[in-house]
């Protein structure tokens, strides 16, 4: 019969052996980041279209995680969407005349928010809203361009999309 | 025919009452609960000898799981050229229901028949008794620690198995197939979210335990205390534990995944 001590003690190690796997399954294993939630300040920016976009969607800055998509709603009056996002702290100097567009992470990925900053000397803030928006390329729609640019095949039209591509 | 149906009656009426009994059982476990100070170490021997003592079955499986995961995972992704997606489909697979159910099923094997074995004899030996003649009581004394300290260790055993299995995934798809470790963990952490998969595969777990741990209690202290009674006992122990654990995994699953 082991000492009542001694089995106390396997226990306790056997109790922070499973806290350590749990701790393990909750960094390594989920990425959860959240337990202490760095400092962010939230903006907001209204776009017409936000294709497939996401709650907890990335935001980027050259590719550079900068913060997350916090919130998306619809505006009653105008039906744009109004995609809240919080930013980190550390990235406060971000100018306030920047566009920010929703892109997608390879042909068929995921969508994000990428922001790309201009050269005002005032910065977004809490609350600041940004005004350049650019909506997500939606698959189906430029589909649907191409098919109906194909089916227009009368001379005159095909001149105008000759030039549009010329431009491009 | 009117004996059938007569027997066919008789067998209800006793499931029933097998029932009735396991339920009382309960009841008088969860409702009288030991006495804190005496009976915390009960509780921690029991810890013990059912849950640290089962930590190298739970181990080793783990291990094994996931290296046998991580290996015919691998070769069927191989085949959509999707062998990055390896880390998600071990850590899905395993956080929500090969971790909570493998540990339960062998949990049962492991300690729950041992519980059923020892509870059996003590009735079988009027080891039982004789804890009445003295006015201790035997449920608070010999079931309730059994119990709450099956109920304790499920749920450990199955968070260490889940890291072990996911570790014995790294192990062959990293060091031995050549994945990339950060594709590896990177894809893992993106799709695996804290509360849908890792609390939800807990959740399973605290039920598995509480389930394996009263069928064990249950069948040991109704066991014929005879020696074929006690073998009967311990075999029905595990194969109920086993059928359980499958059935409650199949409703829990059903409630998790419909937004319950």
């Amino acid at each position: 019969m082991l000492s009542q001590r001694f089995v106390e003690s396997l226990v306790g190690i056997f109790l922070l052996f499973a806290i350590a796997a749990l701790t393990i399954l909750a960094f390594k294993v989920s990425g959860l980041t959240t337990l202490f939630p760095p400092k962010t300040y939230t903006i907001t920016a209204a776009f017409d279209d936000i294709g497939g976009l996401k709650v907890r969607a990335p935001v980027k800055i050259g590719g550079v995680q900068v913060g997350e998509v916090t919130n998306i709603d619809l505006d009653p009056l105008t039906f744009k969407a109004v995609v809240s996002m919080k930013i980190h702290d550390h990235y406060k100097d971000i100018p306030d005349d920047s566009t920010v567009g929703i892109l997608t992470a390879g042909l068929l990925g995921d969508n994000y928010i990428e922001i790309t900053p201009m050269y005002n000397k005032t910065y977004l803030k809490e609350g600041s809203q940004i005004e350049y928006t650019q909506s997500a390329m939606v698959l189906e729609k430029l589909i649907g361009q191409f098919i109906y640019k194909l089916g227009n095949d009368n001379p005159d039209k095909n001149k105008e999309n000759g030039e549009q591509h010329a431009h491009q | 025919m009117i004996e059938t149906l007569v027997l066919l009656g008789r067998s209800g009426i006793s499931q029933l009452q097998e029932l009735g009994k396991a339920g009382i059982l309960l009841y008088r476990v969860l409702f009288f609960p030991p006495n804190l100070r005496k009976g915390f170490p009960l509780i921690l021997q029991q810890t013990y000898a059912e849950g640290v003592l089962s930590l190298l079955i739970i181990v080793v499986s783990g291990l094994f799981i996931g290296m046998v995961l991580a290996l015919q995972g691998y070769h069927t992704l191989a085949k959509f050229a999707a062998s990055q997606e390896l880390g998600p489909l071990v850590a899905l697979s395993v956080t929500r229901e090969l971790g909570p159910v493998v540990t339960a099923i062998l949990f049962a094997g492991r300690a729950g028949s041992a519980v059923t074995a020892e509870i059996g004899l003590m009735k079988a030996t009027e080891q039982l008794s004789s804890m009445e003649m003295m006015a201790v009581d035997p449920i608070r004394r010999v079931i309730s620690p059994r119990f709450w300290g099956g109920c304790i260790a499920v749920p450990l055993l199955t968070i260490i198995f889940n890291a072990v299995a996911i570790y014995g995934a790294y192990l062959v798809g990293v060091k031995w197939l050549g994945l990339d470790s950060g594709v590896f963990w990177s894809n893992m952490q993106s799709s695996v979210e804290f509360r849908a998969d890792v609390v939800n595969g807990l959740l399973k777990s605290v039920v598995f335990g509480v389930a394996v741990s009263w069928i064990a209690v249950t069948q040991g202290y109704d066991a014929h205390p005879t020696s074929a009674g006690i073998a009967n006992a311990t075999t029905r122990s595990v194969v109920y534990s086993s059928l359980a654990v499958l059935g409650l995994d199949f409703i829990l699953t059903a409630m998790m995944i419909g937004e319950w």
